[in-house]
Formats: C-alpha cells, sequence, structure tokens
C-alpha cells in the first residue's frame, strides 16, 4: 500500500461454491487506487468486476485478503462508499428530493441544512423541474441523475458505480458521462467505476483496469494519459480502442467457450 | 366522450336483466311470493328505507328522524360489526404479517399453525363463536375478525418478504440502522401488499357479517333478510340483498380510492 492510496486491495480472493467445487470469481487481486482517480473496471461478464465492486461496498466481504479504505479494512456497506446501480434502485414511495434527503436525514442532519444541499444538488444535476416527481414518472437517464444526486448528498468521498449508464441510449449515456466528468472535476471524487464497454472506459477513466474471466484476475491495468474531453473519433483514441479490444476479445472467447460448454452439458 | 359512451354501454346489461325480471313478473309466468316484480322490490325499498315514524320535534332532531328507517339502521348496524371486526383481525394481522414477514424465526414459527388455521372458513367457527361469547355482538365481531384476519396476514407476511433487496441494499450503502431500514424502506415498499390485503380482508369481513347475522344478533341486514323469509316477504329479501350489494361495493370502491391515493407512486396500480 503506497502512502496516497485511497482503496487498497490487497490479495483479495473471492470463492463461491457451485456443485461441492470452488469456483474462484476473483483471484490474487492487488490493485491501489489513488485519492481523486478515476479508474474503471472492464471485462465481459462474468469476470468478477462486480463481485469486487461489491467487496469494495462491503456488501459481501472477500474469501480472503484485505480492502482497506484510508488505511481502515472494510467490514460492512458505509455511507464512505456511496453506490450508484445499474438498475437506479431510487425508493419508488419517495419524490426526487425525498431520495436525496434520504441519506441525510439518516445522519440527523439538521432540516434547513438537509433542504440547502437538497436545493444544491437539483441545480448540480438540472433536476430543479423534477423536484415533486416520483421514480416512475421519470425517464432512465433522469433517474440515474437522481441516484447520482442521492449518492452526491452524502458526501461519500468514494463513489462506486455498477454500469451505472448500461440501460441508457447512447445519447443520454454520453449526456451523463460529461455531468459525471464535471462533477468528478469540480467534487474531486475517487471513482470505482464498473463497465463492459471499451470506448466508456477510455472515455471516462485515468486508468483503466482489464478483468480476465474465470477466475477474476487483472489481466492488464492501462493508464489513459489522452487530453479531456476526449475526442472518441482521435487516432490516439482508437489505437487504445484497438488495443483494450483485442484483450478484451481474448476473454469474451473464453466466456463464450465456457458457455457452449455449459450448454453441452445441460 | 368515450366515457359517457363506456358508461352507457355499462347499463345495457343491467337494463336488459331488470327488463327481463319485469316481463317474467308482469307475463304471470312466476309465482309473485318466490319472485316479486322489480317495481314491487323498488317500493318495499322505499318503505323499509323510509322512517317508521312521523317526524316529532320532540322525539329529537330532524337528522335523526331521517336515519331512523330500517334499513338504514340495519347498515348501520352492520357497517359497524364490519369495521370492529376488521380493525381487530386486521389490527392483529399486521404486526405479526410484519414480524414474520421480516423475521424467518417468526415465521418458523407461527407459519405451521397458521397454515393449518387458514383453510378453516370463518362459518365454521360460529359454534364455538356462540359457545364462547354467546348472543349479540361480540360473537359475530370475533368470526368477521377472522375473515379479516388471514387475508390481511398473508399479504403483509408476502408484502415484506417481497421488499426488492436492492433497496435494502441501498440503506445499508446510506447507512441506515436496521429500525430505519424496517420503518423507511420494508415498510413502504410493503404497503401495495398490505393494500390488497386489506381490500380482500375488508371484502371477506363484509361476507362473514351477513352470515353472522344470521344467527347472532337480531339487526343488521343479514338478520333483516332471514326474518323476511319467515314472513315470506320475497320483496324485502331481495331489497335487503340490493342494498348489502350497494353497501359492499361503496366500500370496495372507498378502499380503492383510498390506496390509489396513497399508492400514487406506484407503477403497477390496479385498476377498479
Amino acid at each position: 500500500m503506497t502512502e496516497s492510496s485511497h482503496i487498497s486491495i490487497q490479495g483479495v480472493h473471492k470463492v463461491f461454491q457451485s456443485g461441492g467445487q470452488d469456483v474462484y470469481a476473483l483471484k490474487a487481486i492487488d490493485l491501489d487506487i489513488t485519492r481523486g482517480e478515476f479508474v474503471c473496471l472492464l471485462g465481459p461478464s462474468g469476470c468478477g468486476k462486480s463481485t469486487l465492486l461489491n467487496a469494495v461496498a462491503g456488501f459481501s466481504l472477500p474469501s480472503s485478503g484485505a480492502i482497506t479504505v484510508e488505511g481502515s479494512t472494510i467490514t460492512e456497506p458505509g455511507p464512505d462508499r456511496g453506490m450508484v446501480f445499474q438498475e437506479y434502485a431510487l425508493f419508488p414511495w419517495m419524490t426526487v428530493e425525498q431520495n436525496i434527503a434520504f441519506g441525510l436525514q439518516i445522519k440527523k442532519v439538521a432540516k434547513t441544512t438537509i433542504q440547502a444541499k437538497v436545493d444544491e444538488l437539483l441545480v448540480l444535476l438540472n433536476l430543479q423541474d423534477f423536484r415533486r416527481r416520483y421514480p416512475k414518472d421519470l425517464s432512465g437517464g433522469m433517474r440515474q441523475r437522481v441516484a447520482i444526486a442521492r449518492v452526491l448528498a452524502i458526501d461519500s468521498p468514494i463513489m462506486l458505480m455498477d454500469e451505472p449508464f448500461g440501460a441508457l441510449d447512447a445519447l443520454t449515456r454520453r449526456t451523463l458521462q460529461d455531468e459525471l466528468l464535471r462533477l468528478w472535476t469540480e467534487l474531486k471524487k475517487t471513482i470505482l467505476f464498473v463497465t463492459h464497454s471499451i470506448e466508456e472506459a477510455l472515455y471516462l477513466a485515468d486508468r483503466t483496469v482489464v478483468m480476465t474471466y474465470r477466475p477474476g484476475t487483472i489481466k492488464c491495468d492501462l493508464a489513459i494519459d489522452l487530453p479531456r474531453p476526449r475526442d472518441v473519433s482521435s487516432p490516439a483514441f482508437n489505437a487504445l480502442k484497438k488495443e483494450l479490444s483485442q484483450l478484451l476479445m481474448e476473454e469474451q472467447d473464453r466466456h463464450q467457450q465456457d458457455e457452449f460448454r455449459g450448454a453441452a452439458v445441460d | 366522450m368515450k366515457r359517457y359512451r363506456h358508461a352507457a354501454s355499462g347499463i345495457l346489461v343491467p337494463l336488459a336483466a331488470l327488463a327481463f325480471w319485469q316481463l317474467l313478473s308482469s307475463m304471470g309466468w312466476v309465482n309473485a311470493t318466490i319472485l316479486p316484480s322489480p317495481m314491487r322490490v323498488l317500493i318495499k325499498w322505499w318503505a323499509y328505507l323510509r322512517p317508521l315514524e312521523v317526524f316529532d320535534p320532540a322525539q329529537g332532531s330532524y337528522l335523526k328522524w331521517c336515519f331512523s328507517g330500517e334499513l338504514i339502521q340495519d347498515a348501520l348496524g352492520s357497517l359497524y360489526r364490519v369495521l370492529v371486526g376488521f380493525f381487530i383481525g386486521g389490527g392483529l394481522a399486521l404486526p405479526l404479517g410484519l414480524a414474520m414477514g421480516y423475521s424467518r424465526v417468526m415465521y418458523g414459527l407461527f407459519n405451521p399453525l397458521i397454515q393449518v388455521l387458514r383453510p378453516i372458513p370463518p362459518i365454521a367457527y360460529i359454534p364455538l363463536s356462540i359457545l364462547w361469547f354467546g348472543l349479540g355482538n361480540p360473537p359475530a365481531v370475533f368470526l368477521i375478525s377472522i375473515g379479516a384476519f388471514f387475508p390481511v396476514l398473508m399479504n403483509t407476511v408476502a408484502g415484506v418478504q417481497n421488499v426488492d433487496s436492492i433497496y435494502l441494499r441501498v440503506g445499508r450503502n446510506l447507512g441506515a440502522s436496521r429500525l430505519t431500514q424496517f420503518t423507511r424502506i420494508i415498510l413502504p415498499a410493503a404497503t401495495p401488499y398490505i393494500f390488497t390485503g386489506a381490500r380482500i380482508g375488508m371484502g371477506t369481513a363484509f361476507i362473514v357479517v351477513i352470515v353472522s347475522e344470521m344467527i347472532a344478533v337480531n339487526n343488521g341486514l343479514g338478520y333483516r333478510i332471514l326474518e323476511a323469509r319467515e314472513y315470506l316477504w320475497s320483496d324485502k329479501i331481495i331489497a335487503g340483498m340490493f342494498t348489502i350489494g350497494l353497501l359492499g361495493l361503496g366500500i370496495d370502491t372507498l378502499m380503492s380510492g383510498l390506496s390509489s391515493y396513497l399508492l400514487k407512486w406506484h407503477r403497477g396500480l390496479e385498476q377498479g
């Protein structure tokens, strides 16, 4: 663990039992994330990237190894690591502003402070006109804005994002990616972001960590040094895209073979 | 415009049924004692609804006089039993259901007994209810609360058990205590189920009240239609039956309106 690392993942294994056999979802993962860094976990489905994110979130702890945040080991979920889910997971019985305020109400923050914070976040995420709407009346993009605001409200230094834009159309996704970059620059969060989109990882991240398919290990850890805002049509961007694409396809092939083998057994 | 057409087509079948019924009677095809004409039923209905005495200010207010008709007194009596029974039955079922849904231990402890008792129709408790509570309102209320208890219980258990685990994960992620998770996540998430249970429970309570009034009390709509049978007043029987139907419909509409209002956030709101 280096001095400056915000999240430190040391020798993490995660083993599941499947049909009497040990399946390694994660194997010997070592990863250090610096404060303020934007890191993408990239890999095919089944590579354990969400398992790793859930371990950092504290939802399911590693079988061995340790994950520390600012030097203390993670034992349970907590508001220092706010999570944004792919399926939004807004409380449908709360309005937009109630959803955003929820985390602060738990902390027993004074009402006037909560109101001020909520107002500020509504402006920050362009949600002013939707404050009294219920989630069912919002589009996917709007819902994800609320989910992001809900995490920003509790002011957690770390944001964990599990394919947050995976269910959105391409244009909405790009808008939200840009907004996320703006918020990240402004608020200086450490972000761990799971995706299976190469372009998304290259567009957003300081560093992209490619994971292997079963057992989940780190295949490569690539710094993305392109200046922001990034031009997705630039030669440099596409050179990286090609490189990552080859790495990813090797894993995808193994995933595919595994699925076919599984189908043959069935 | 479309709504009116919809409403208009909705009264076609009832009107046709009424016309057919009137035809049966007018043509003398059925004995009037067995099936009186709609007109006779309506006249009886009015007589049943009207105050029995002439208005006398010495006896009390005009409003009280208006409500002194036999039908209104009967309806109020039935409604009173339904509400008391429903709140006792539902009021016991709700906390038990929440506990059983939330805790595996509680579920394991109570579920076997519940599964044995649940298929026993409330009507089967009639002999015991009279033995235990004698006559009058207590046995009736007892039967009604049994009728309301199980639907509320089963739906509450299902509601709590079916809370999407992602909401609980969000709660833990934001730092909610177990109590906060229960009151602010599990409880609201389960309300659509609980309301469905309450609505079914109210329906059952309404069925049971009629039966219970036939055995244990001497007023109420159930009592009245059984009494009318003794005198072969079939017009009064039918008037009473329609009153029961309309009252049931009224309560159900009220319940569904209330739940639509309280669950306006809910996506799959059942209609009607």
